[in-house]
């Protein structure tokens, strides 16, 4: 029998839905084209290459591609069942998660090895040919990773991967100047700059000898902003003016010159690190692990610890929406359990940033960005594929809109881990093997950590799809599974330590595991998914997946047992120690590279940077008195903004009650509509301990970082407050989104928002644990011109929640009870908010809210011991939108009205740290009273006509129409 | 000891909570890894209640619940079937529900007329939900009158809370062209309803778990084991106490007090 490719169709059969084309017609209504189909038909296509006879194939088709209750299969192609017909198939090389799946099970039926691609087929109705591409291309899949067929395919074999040229060269740069090494770092993809460039070319003149291309990717990937943080650990001298230099002086690693620049040694070390080590300093005991592993480390209980880590995925998600998102949350997800010895991921979280959908037409988005509607869809549809897959409920998050994250939107994914309080460290140990465990290396995600550290520009679809992946949740999962039962060997942990393969592939993790013993590697052993690869990517590949472990020689039996069990594959790629600290690379019996771990580690050139910061002035007034909207128009509007507008499109996606540890949910009240602010879960099954999970971000008050950055920790601080955290429990994380930083006054905002993470950790007492930063996060279009993000600072929190019974929710409880306002007072400043997105702002309301860090820290505390007292019957923290807001949020979510009295000024401003508490009038004397050193005051009463009223009368609107505003905007 | 075997295996993810549940209820319960039953099927006579949990096994390639149910259904069905002839009661949640309908267990024979000897062709599915999406939400449930399901003998749905959670993408209940659905509801099958408006997926009318003949088998789309404490109910902060147990945790309860009682030791 001749290897052939079969094609098999599956459709629904005659009579039963097809839900998938009702959505995908849905969808196109959405792209903005002259014609858009009427119905689309959707098949699912398999191609199998192998030696299948025609009663093997119709008993695949039969009984394992289609369910015989509903579907039907096709052998070959049906003939078009519409107008047009187009295929969208994964280009060779992308993951094909399913695919894999199905071979694994045509080997387990018929004992065969076959190779399977999956594609999926559209029959669209009242379209030509040419719509019905661009409706693929814009829908159904992604150039980047897609190919398009206007017809069935089926080719008469599968495409096979093209070979690298073998080998590890030397790569000549001993005698380049500044310029040639500049034009060779960015050829070659290195992005590296002069200064580090020539210090590798020094480096090697003293060794006398010119670098291996394996070496210089090697130092590259260590070297790289993404890796090393280089822009938040130089030392920076920082100017302010006018008026006098910041109050600064005193903080740790900071000189103040006479001329009044202040120089700061090691930014992230002396602001964000310090405060950490100066609340541990003072009394704080349960940090366990801080800004050294791959998450930060506390105590949860007297046995176990729990583990948060945040990181972006931004630029793949660019370029392919869903594979970087869910490669996002699954690097996030490989953090967690690659942090101690292994925790269990036990929550995710997800915050994006994109465009607005509604202002941009499809002609207007620059070239090689994609629409922002798409963005979104995609992201969430890959966290939801990702997160869903793995079982760990995604919780909490967060989306802003803003038009300049059009060329580079934002992807933030967390995730939240517990494990033994004995399991928080592990170090591997000389002779240890350095095991890889779980995925196959391919080509894909190669150059992914150097191209995350330089800005997007129009061409980088084509010059880095190969940075883009497509994540495959099962294999992390069983992969997961694996590990901790090595973990939990009853013998003790079976290896010495673990770290994920992330950015940076076999490089970064095998330099950093073995930085302090050297290692030696193999790389022919390394499992790859096909043929072809040059020792060079395999070692720099970020194939999805991954992790690497240090196994003493005495456990890899037991270790092979268990993997065998969950068919995770295992592959020994050397050891660990070497006699002079280097780092080995081999390929056979060859030696390709050298390096000294020293030089790896430490010989990167630090430099001085220069930052500024001239406070931006306030805008003139750019609205007339006469022209403000009423408040019913600015009510209504703010609750459609997609900021403020209910996200339960994207949070009823995922899956957030699995493993059963719900508590505090992220939609509550009786419609399951109302937005919460933190949730809250139970770590441990059955303790009543809980661990409550939020963010804060503050992004309208970029005019000063300094501002947004205290005002996103009180946010934080407040949100995991409002269901019942511990206030002096609470820890932070920080992430930075910034353009690029050579212009000083951009790294003047970076400064001064890593300042104000100091105060502010301070000020709560809420130590940082961790955290990552992005940068050059810019987009330069086709004709030269850069669009760069708003400076992002995305602050997570996790708190302690002493006993889950005492949680509120912040849906409204019961007619005739009052709320109250509590914590900071209401300035009506204006800047930043989104009543002045939409309206601009009047006459002196233009300044930023002042925000002030020991008020708000006091209000954290009062407003936490009325919830403690059982006082609270619902709490909302009082941010976007305002006021008004939140009291409307409060009664839609409990299906109530309100009858407010309150300051028309009052109702829009975003002043920080305010509460918004509904209490029983019984209790309002006991509320007061413990409220005595706060603002507070008795801004309404909840009623039962579902109407909400501002009582001078200017504003009588029900709740229902209220409700369509703020459901309807991002109803997808 | 009462024991729940609870299987495991490539991409199942509900089964430690699945497990939590047996214990609850005071059964004792042991994650089995599929791969270890395929090579000893005996096993199965070990234990006197089964879960098959949920998740997204391999992958839900091809369909959801497809390829475990394509490994186990030669393999595994006369254990099954002996452990059902011995009284054990065995939950299917969620793509347990899926694995089960594609491996021959629901609904199983009529009720009077024995076990096949070989499993069956399929004839209940679980299709993608009408919205083509994953949906995470509670629903308000009703138990039909005159269920044979023992799961959910005598709960007071109003005392139990009257919701259970679920969370799936393909869950949409289809019967295929060789059964009716009213013969399911006539005979007794139908254990478990949405309540009027509360339908997720588009379900056939509104079924969201079917029992076998003799009232053991249960598969259900919502996960009873998401329910076993009132702090997991999503309007709990505004439930006046004192309760009953919750519908989760009564389910179970059941299930081992059958198994207590009934199931024959091998």
């Amino acid at each position: 029998m001749p290897t052939a490719v079969h094609r098999v169709e599956v459709r629904p059969r005659t009579g039963e839905l097809d839900p998938r084309g009702a959505a995908a017609c849905r969808e196109a209504q959405t792209l903005g084209l002259a014609r858009v189909p009427s119905k689309i038909d959707t098949a699912a296509v398999y191609l199998i290459q192998g030696e299948l006879d025609t009663d093997q194939l119709a008993l695949l088709a039969g009984s394992l591609l289609a369910d015989p209750v509903m579907e039907t299969a096709t052998l070959g192609a049906a003939p078009p069942l519409a107008d047009a017909v187009i295929e969208v198939h994964s280009l060779p090389g992308v993951m094909d998660p399913d695919a894999l799946a199905v071979e694994s099970a045509i080997r387990a039926m018929l004992g065969l090895r076959v190779q399977v691609r999956t594609a999926r087929r559209f029959d669209m109705h009242g379209v030509d040919t040419a719509t019905a591409r661009q409706v693929a291309e814009r829908l159904l899949g992604n150039p980047v990773i897609h190919g398009f067929h206007d017809e069935p395919w089926h080719p008469e074999s599968f495409p096979t991967g093209t070979r690298s040229r073998a080998g590890s060269g030397l790569v000549v740069i001993e005698d380049m100047d500044d310029r040639a090494l500049a034009s060779f770092s960015r050829n070659a993809h290195l992005f590296l700059s002069v200064p580090e460039m020539r210090a590798i070319q020094a480096e090697y003149r003293r060794q006398g000898r010119d670098p291996t291309e394996i070496e210089l990717e090697t130092l590259a990937q260590t070297w790289s902003e993404h890796c090393v943080h280089k822009t938040l650990k130089a030392t920076i001298r920082y100017r302010q003016q006018p008026g006098p230099p910041p109050d600064w002086a005193d903080r740790p690693g900071h000189e103040i010159a006479p001329d009044g620049a202040i120089t700061i040694h090691n930014l992230l070390k002396s602001t964000i690190v310090a405060a950490t080590e100066t609340l541990i300093a003072d009394g704080i005991d349960w940090c366990l692990s801080v800004f050294v592993d791959n998450a930060g480390v506390i105590a949860f209980d007297e046995e176990h610890a729990v583990c948060f880590k945040v990181e972006t995925h931004n630029h793949p998600s660019a370029i392919e929406p869903y594979g970087g998102a869910a490669t996002g949350i699954g690097g996030c997800i490989r953090d967690i359990i690659g942090t101690g010895l292994a925790a269990r991921p036990i929550a995710s979280t997800d915050v994006f940033c994109v465009a607005h959908p509604e202002k941009w037409t499809p002609d207007a988005v620059p070239a090689g960005c994609l629409h922002p509607r798409r963005i979104l869809s995609q992201v969430v549809a890959g966290v939801r594929d990702y997160g869903n897959r793995m079982g760990i409920p995604t919780l909490n998050g967060a989306v802003w809109f803003d038009d300049d994250y059009i060329g580079n939107p934002l992807v933030y994914c967390g995730c939240i881990g517990v494990m033994p309080r004995e399991m928080i460290a592990g170090e591997p140990r000389r002779g240890d093997r350095i095991v890889a465990l779980g995925g196959r290396t391919g080509r894909d995600g190669i150059h992914g950590a150097t191209f995350s550290s330089s800005e997007l520009t129009g061409s980088h679809a084509d010059e880095f799809g190969h940075a883009v992946q497509i994540g495959n949740a099962v294999t992390e999962k069983t992969l997961l599974e694996a590990i901790l039962q090595a973990r939990d060997e009853p013998g003790g942990c079976l290896y010495s330590a673990i770290t994920d393969c992330g950015a940076g592939g076999f490089s970064s993790a095998v330099g950093e595991m073995g930085c302090e013993l050297g290692a030696v590697v193999q790389l022919e052993k390394a499992p790859l998914k096909y043929s072809g690869l040059s020792p060079t990517e395999i070692w720099i590949s970020e194939a999805q997946e991954r992790m690497v472990l240090a196994v003493p020689p005495e456990s890899m039996k037991r270790l092979e047992e268990i993997c065998a069990l969950h068919e995770v594959e295992l592959s020994d790629l050397g050891h660990f120690g070497t006699d002079d600290r280097s780092l080995v690379l081999r390929y056979g019996h060859r030696e390709i590279g050298r390096l000294a771990m020293e030089f790896l580690h430490e010989g990167l050139p630090m430099s001085t940077r220069e930052a500024s910061w001239t406070p931006v002035p306030v805008a003139a007034s750019t609205r007339r008195a006469d022209e403000a909207p009423t408040c019913r128009d600015a009510l209504l509007a703010l609750l459609a903004h997609p900021n403020i507008a209910s996200k339960r499109w994207i949070i009823r996606q995922y899956d957030h009650e699995v493993q059963g540890s719900s508590v505090v949910k992220p939609l509550v009240g009786p419609g399951g509509e109302g937005p919460s602010d933190a949730a809250v879960i139970l770590p441990v099954p059955g303790s009543m301990r809980g661990l409550a999970i939020a963010n804060g971000l503050a992004t309208g008050l970029r005019a000063d970082p300094y501002v947004m950055t205290l005002a996103a920790i009180d946010e934080c601080v407040r949100n995991l407050v409002c269901v019942g955290a511990d206030p002096t429990r609470i820890a932070l994380l920080d992430n930075f989104c910034w353009p690029s930083c050579t212009e000083p006054q951009r790294l003047g905002g970076l400064v001064r928002a890593a300042e104000a993470c100091y105060e502010g950790a301070l000020a709560y007492r809420a130590p940082f644990i961790s955290g990552k930063d992005s940068l050059n996060n810019q987009f330069t279009t086709d004709d030269g011109r850069t669009i760069a993000i708003p400076p992002t600072l995305l602050i997570s929190g996790i708190g302690i929640v002493q006993d889950v019974s005492c949680c509120v929710t912040m849906d409204a409880k019961t007619a005739g009870n009052l709320l109250v306002l509590a914590g900071g007072p209401t300035t009506g400043a204006m800047g930043g908010s989104h009543y002045e997105m939409l309206y601009g702002h009047a006459e002196h309301h233009g300044e930023l809210p002042a925000v002030d860090p020991a008020g708000g820290a006091r209000a954290a505390r009062a407003v936490a011991g009325l919830i403690d007292r059982g006082l609270v019957r619902s709490a909302h923290d009082c941010s976007d939108g305002g006021l008004l807001i939140a009291a409307a949020e409060m009664a839609m979510a409990g299906g109530l009205g309100i009858e407010l009295a309150l300051d028309g000024r009052a109702c829009f401003s975003e002043d920080p740290a305010r509460y918004l508490l509904e209490i029983d009038p019984g209790d309002l004397d006991a509320v007061t009273a413990a409220l005595s050193d706060l603002t507070h005051v008795v801004v309404g009463e909840f009623t039962g006509d579902r109407r909400l009223t501002l009582s001078d009368a200017q504003l009588d609107v029900p709740i229902d129409e209220l409700r369509s505003a703020w459901l309807g905007t991002l109803d997808w | 000891m009462t024991t729940a075997l609870v299987l495991t295996t490539s991409g199942i993810n509900c089964d430690r909570e699945l497990a939590h549940a047996f214990e609850l209820a005071g059964a004792t319960a042991e994650l089995v890894h599929l791969n270890r039953l395929l090579a000893e099927p005996g096993m199965v006579d070990r234990y006197s209640l089964i879960g098959l949990p949920g998740g997204f096994s391999y992958g839900d390639a091809i369909g959801a619940g497809r390829i475990a149910a394509t490994l186990m259904r030669e393999a595994l069905y006369p254990a099954f079937v002996s452990a059902i002839a011995r009284g054990v009661p065995i939950i299917a949640t969620c793509n347990g529900f899926q694995i089960a309908a594609q491996m021959g267990l629901l609904p199983g024979p009529a009720a009077g007329e024995p076990w096949p000897a070989v499993p069956a062709r399929p004839t209940v599915g679980l299709a993608a939900n009408d919205t083509a999406r994953f949906v995470d939400r509670w629903c308000a449930v009703e138990i039909p009158d005159g269920t044979r399901c023992i799961w959910t003998q005598g709960i007071e749905l109003e005392d139990a809370g009257g919701v259970l959670p679920v969370a799936h993408g393909e869950g949409r209940f289809t019967v295929g062209p060789d059964l009716a659905v009213s013969r399911l509801a006539a005979d007794g099958q139908i254990a478990l309803r949405y309540r009027p408006g509360e339908n997720p997926n588009g379900s056939l009318d509104a079924v969201a778990g079917i029992c076998d003949a003799s009232g053991l088998v249960l598969g259900l789309m919502p996960h009873p084991e998401r329910f076993t404490r009132w702090t997991h109910h999503p309007q709990w902060t505004r439930l006046e106490e004192p309760r009953g147990e919750t519908l989760g945790l009564a389910m179970f309860r059941n299930a081992v007090a059958w198994a207590k009682q009934q199931v024959a030791a091998v």
